[in-house]
């Protein structure tokens, strides 16, 4: 059965999506590909995708993602070009995964260990607050 | 390797790094895929039928609203399939088919009952949270094996 792959790059990654998808096009994979401005959609056959998707993340393992989706590439159902517009129902999700990706491609590059995170500020407790009322109203 | 449900179903960092980690992560776009790529597609355009709220019966009421027994008719079997799960509370945007509040509360509710392991964790916001976050994960995943 075939599948549809996203493969999106960091925002901090070198390698960009036209180089992914000149890498696909000169592969013997038989798959079809369309470069997005995030990264590529590919579809193709699961064996021959899954063997493409550790090609493409050799280029920067900690880089390069992936992500599964349920159209295939140009899809009149979701394709932009052919509903008048707009950004398509899944990009919003990507779109605000996305500004994470260079921190977690840094963290997946890292092999040091993790260091102690600082604990974020608490709201101030309700007892706390209704004291300091009644100490300013007195 | 493990079948590992991710919330939220739609999320690719987190379907990534189970997937690196050798792992199957269990999410809705192949859900979606099985009914939008079918032979027969016998509701045009997205092939969903009223047997989808029918589905949804299994894991929510008559009198629920029908887009919460939809999204559980694609949602609830991958939660029965699944072994392990990876939840983040509050990405404080979720969209498409993870948008539905209670649909999500329904997800989370039946993944914490089904007993089996649950990382719970949420978003990063800077480099040190960051990587405490695919430590945690990474850690997670390696006791499944």
């Amino acid at each position: 059965m075939p599948v549809t792959k996203y493969v999106i790059t960091s925002p901090e990654s070198n390698v960009l999506p036209s180089d992914i998808a000149m890498k696909i096009y000169g592969s013997k994979y038989d798959v079809t590909v369309k470069e997005t401005c995030f990264g590529v959609v590919i579809n193709g056959e699961e064996d021959v995708i899954n063997a493409l998707i550790k090609e493409i993340r050799a280029l920067d393992p900690a880089g390069i993602f992936f992500k599964d989706r349920g159209f295939p590439p140009g899809d009149p159902r979701r394709c932009r070009g052919r509903r008048g517009g707009g950004a398509r129902p899944g990009f919003y999700m990507i779109e605000s995964e996305s500004k994470m990706l260079p921190m977690i491609s840094r963290a997946l590059a890292s092999e040091g260990g993790v260091s102690e995170i600082p604990e974020k500020k608490k709201p101030l407790a309700i007892k706390r607050l209704e004291e300091i009322i009644k100490e300013d109203l007195s | 390797m493990a079948k590992v449900i991710v919330y939220p179903p739609t999320s690719m960092i987190l379907s990534d790094l189970v997937d690196r980690m050798g792992h199957k992560a269990l999410v809705v776009p192949e859900a979606v895929r099985k009914l939008v790529t079918a032979n027969e597609i016998d509701s045009p355009p997205l092939n969903v039928t009223p047997e989808e709220p029918k589905k949804g019966l299994r894991y929510a009421a008559v009198d629920v609203p029908s887009g919460v027994r939809g999204r559980m008719s694609l949602i609830g079997p991958i939660i029965e399939e699944a072994e392990a799960a990876i939840i983040v509370e509050d990405p404080g945007w979720l969209t498409g088919c993870a948008g539905c509040s209670r649909t999500n509360e329904l997800v989370r509710l039946l993944i914490r009952t089904k007993g089996i392991p649950v990382l719970d964790l949420s978003y990063p916001t800077n480099d040190p949270e960051a990587r405490a976050f695919v430590q945690k994960i990474k850690t997670f995943l390696e006791a499944l094996k």
